[in-house]
């Protein structure tokens, strides 16, 4: 069984009281409690202050383009389906510069899951609106406060039939530690959106401002119910749900692609004398 | 061109029992569908030549001696019972005019129709049949082509993209990832045709973003993959060709080329990215650029490009354009038997005497050892797009950057340079003219070497391994074209993109340029009447 010791990497390079500190140190903790070892675990992240996530975890890593987290974790899954993939982004990298891989990764739908730290703000270039960012917001490149509404992830998600939609809070450990380890053992594209307090530049949504608002959805709630799954994504302001939204359970991407259903792509030996007769089609 | 089924659309056959290598710009026999198709190519047709028609498709009649009346319609109404078939019967007019038999046509109608029926195979091959018959008796005169099939010989047909989607597979790709854009997508169609047989996984992404990205994400985890597109799908993946220099991922990249700017000519030819992709993106990294002049080039130069992007952890580039991407050629040789294939992702067995795995070690040759994540027992693999140690972690301190700027991009360089085989020399050993292509003009300036007088002492100089330049203690083609009187660059575009390369590496410049920027290729006619002003 791995311990937090075989997890142990550089010290991070955040600001003090930052969300992304128990956001990594709840990843950590999950995985060891899924009892998975560092070598099965692929992270693939972008640019963003979430991006740098994995260069403080021990796994297998792929720090990436900023918003391109996605393509590089689907086609790194279909490579070897072998590997827990996990695909780390933050709001401006997922919802923003990757909006549209973030739409057709639902559509694909491959066994991976998605953490985004939702910050609603952009932290590593210091401060401006992000697509979660609330209407009005004022910042330094927006004086006259952010004129677009605020995207909303886990309504679009559940749009689209992601197969699951989930949110958590960087201040509920317990909580989105539960949320991770669903997410990771869900088979299919499972989105996590993790509340992620910007103690530098976002003044608004602070760990107080969540802790007045966050609940947990009950044990009553069904996550199956689509309808319901999309009324509870538009609850937003004076209270805040967190939990598992929505399930939709499909078939994966990788049962779908048929080079892959004996073994992974990459334990498939190549070898010349087996496609050498595909010269013989020209003539 | 690829119009789809509105519009005017023109399909050149050149057909000869002697070896050729290019298009001509002159036709001997116009075989037109439409009225339209005669108003646009009639100029085209050689002295002696003819033009198949049909009056009552046309709805006019030519009385010139070259028009050769031929009831398309009506035969394929009279034969066939459907006016469909026209063609069939214009195809089969063509081939007794040139008396050339009807056996290869009824495999085709057979292989074509097949799942459509019998009765319209048969119908079909009733109307070729027709179609032939008439036009051996009606027009007598025909027989001058004298063209026979050569005997004994097997000869393939290919096109440039088929050859290199072959190449691809047959060098151990298995993944794909595109968006589709003329003229590359075929590349994705005929790899997508034969994923089931060779468990090939092919992925349409949602732009060439994405595209670009999954081709790395895939090559990364550890499976040779390619990704392909044309210029301005290209344009869309130049941050994704940054991130292969800095993670030092393996892949090869196909761009085929078309008149640009922005959406350009979709369906017509043009060498003018070769600059673009030489340039794009930024920071500094090593790259290699093949430019394959012929099918078989192509063939033999994509199974190099996935030898030397695994070898030495870059990105190389399959450059060709719409001239040779969608024309069919036919050839005797293409064999398995040269091609290359080393294995230089290393898994648990072949790691089990490292101790400290590191994705970034420093080597004498700048070349580290390329894991495979997951498969390479407890090692782990850390890629990252930041300026990284050995490990691959996130750094900023000046004397890692030096010493990684050196062993990806400064240590490599030599080696890569070393591998790249020199240009190819046709005709006069040592030429007073030198005509010089890139890529697709080598069949055209071949066969306009042929046509020059001996004594002229002329050749063609034909770059295909086109960046980096070849070093010259192999062949001395600096020095032979010092030595000639006339070096004439011959060029796809516009703004001597070759030339200036030339020049920027080696310092020489050529007395003379010959540019096309039209659309089209250049044929054996157009490139004579150009050189007509020099030679």
């Amino acid at each position: 069984m791995p311990t937090s010791e075989d997890y142990k990497s550089q010290v991070p390079a955040w600001c003090p009281g930052c969300g992304n500190f128990q956001i990594l140190s709840t990843i950590k903790q999950a995985l060891i409690e899924l009892g998975i070892e560092p070598w099965e675990v692929l992270v693939v992240s972008g640019i963003g202050q979430a991006g740098k996530l994995p260069h403080y975890i021990k796994c297998h890593t792929f720090n990436g383009l900023h918003g391109r987290t996605l393509p590089v974790a689907t086609a790194a899954k279909l490579a070897n389906h072998s590997l827990h993939v996990i695909a780390v982004a933050g709001d401006g990298d997922c919802y923003g510069e990757g909006g549209n891989h973030f739409l057709h990764t639902i559509r694909r739908n491959p066994n991976i899951s998605l953490f985004v730290h939702n910050n609603q703000i952009y932290g590593l270039t210091k401060g401006q609106a992000s697509p979660t960012t609330a209407e009005g917001t004022y910042t330094t490149i927006q004086p006259y406060g952010v004129l677009q509404e605020a995207m909303n992830p886990l309504a679009m998600a559940i749009s689209q039939n992601c197969s699951f939609v989930a949110r958590g809070f960087a201040g509920d450990q317990e909580h989105l530690k539960e949320l991770m380890k669903a997410a990771i053992k869900h088979k299919g594209f499972a989105l996590l959106d993790i509340l992620q307090p910007c103690v530098t530049f976002n003044k608004i949504n602070t760990f107080k401002w969540y802790r007045d608002r966050v609940y947990r959805l009950g044990d009553d709630y069904d996550p199956y119910n689509r309808n319901k799954a999309f009324e509870k994504s538009l609850e937003w302001g004076d209270k805040i749900p967190n939990g598992i939204f929505y399930k939709y359970e499909r078939e994966i991407f990788e049962e779908r692609v048929p080079a892959i259903q004996e073994k992974p792509l990459v334990r498939q030996k190549f070898s010349l004398e087996e496609v050498k007769h595909e010269i013989e089609k020209f003539y | 061109m690829s119009r789809i089924r509105g519009g005017h659309n023109f399909y050149q056959i050149r057909l000869s029992d002697q070896k050729i290598t290019a298009s001509r710009e002159m036709v001997d026999i116009l075989l037109a569908l439409d009225l339209n198709t005669i108003e646009i190519h009639r100029k085209s047709v050689n002295e002696g030549g003819f033009i198949l028609y049909d009056s009552e498709i046309a709805k006019k009649k030519f009385e010139e001696p070259e028009f050769i009346d031929i009831p398309f319609r009506k035969i394929a109404l009279d034969v066939g019972k459907n006016s469909v078939m026209a063609n069939t019967v214009a195809i089969g007019a063509a081939l007794g005019i040139l008396d050339l038999g009807l056996e290869a046509l009824k495999k085709i109608l057979i292989e074509t129709f097949s799942r459509k029926g019998e009765e319209v195979v048969q119908n079909n091959i009733a109307c070729a049949e027709a179609g032939y018959k008439y036009a051996l008796t009606n027009c007598p005169k025909c027989e001058a082509f004298g063209i026979r099939e050569p005997e004994g010989k097997r000869l393939m047909i290919i096109t440039g993209l088929q050859a290199i989607a072959m190449g691809a597979i047959m060098s151990g790709c298995k993944f794909y990832s595109a968006y589709p854009m003329s003229p590359s997508t075929e590349i994705m169609e005929y790899l997508a045709s034969r994923a089931e047989e060779y468990n090939l996984v092919v992925e349409q992404a949602e732009d060439e973003i994405a595209a670009i990205n999954m081709a790395i994400g895939a090559s990364f985890a550890g499976v040779r993959a390619m990704t392909g597109t044309s210029g301005g799908g290209f344009a869309l993946m130049v941050e994704g060709l940054s991130l292969i220099g800095m993670t030092e991922t393996p892949l090869v990249i196909a761009e085929m080329q078309r008149p640009g700017p922005a959406t350009g000519f979709p369906t017509r030819t043009e060498q003018g990215d070769l600059l673009f992709v030489l340039h794009a993106g930024h920071g500094e990294f090593p790259r290699v650029i093949f430019e394959p002049g012929t099918p078989k080039q192509a063939f033999y130069l994509t199974n190099r490009a996935f030898e030397l992007a695994e070898k030495y952890q870059i990105p190389v580039f399959i450059l060709s354009d719409q001239y040779l991407a969608e024309s069919e050629w036919t050839f005797e040789e293409l064999g398995s038997e040269k091609l290359i294939y080393n294995d230089y992702r290393l898994r648990e067995e072949d790691l089990k005497d490292v101790e400290d795995y590191k994705r970034y070690k420093f080597s004498s040759t700048g070349i580290s050892l390329l894991a495979v994540p997951g498969e390479a027992g407890k090692h782990l693999v850390v890629a990252d797009s930041d300026e990284h140690d050995e490990e691959g972690h996130i750094v900023e301190d000046s004397e890692t950057r030096i010493k990684m700027v050196q062993k990806r991009l400064l240590k490599k360089l030599p080696l890569i340079k070393k591998e790249i085989e020199a240009p190819f020399l046709y005709g006069d050993p040592s030429p007073k003219i030198v005509l010089v292509g890139h890529g697709s003009t080598y069949g055209v300036i071949k066969e306009v070497v042929d046509t020059i007088p001996k004594d002229k002492k002329a050749a063609m100089l034909h770059f295909s391994q086109i960046y980096p330049f070849s070093e010259r203690d192999r062949f001395d083609y600096i020095g032979l074209l010092e030595n000639a009187d006339l070096t004439i660059c011959i060029e796809n575009n516009a703004t001597e993109q070759f030339a200036k390369l030339l020049r920027s590496e080696t310092g020489f410049e050529f007395s003379h340029q010959i540019s096309k920027y039209d659309g089209r290729p250049f044929t054996i006619e157009n490139l004579k009447e150009e050189l007509h002003a020099y030679i």
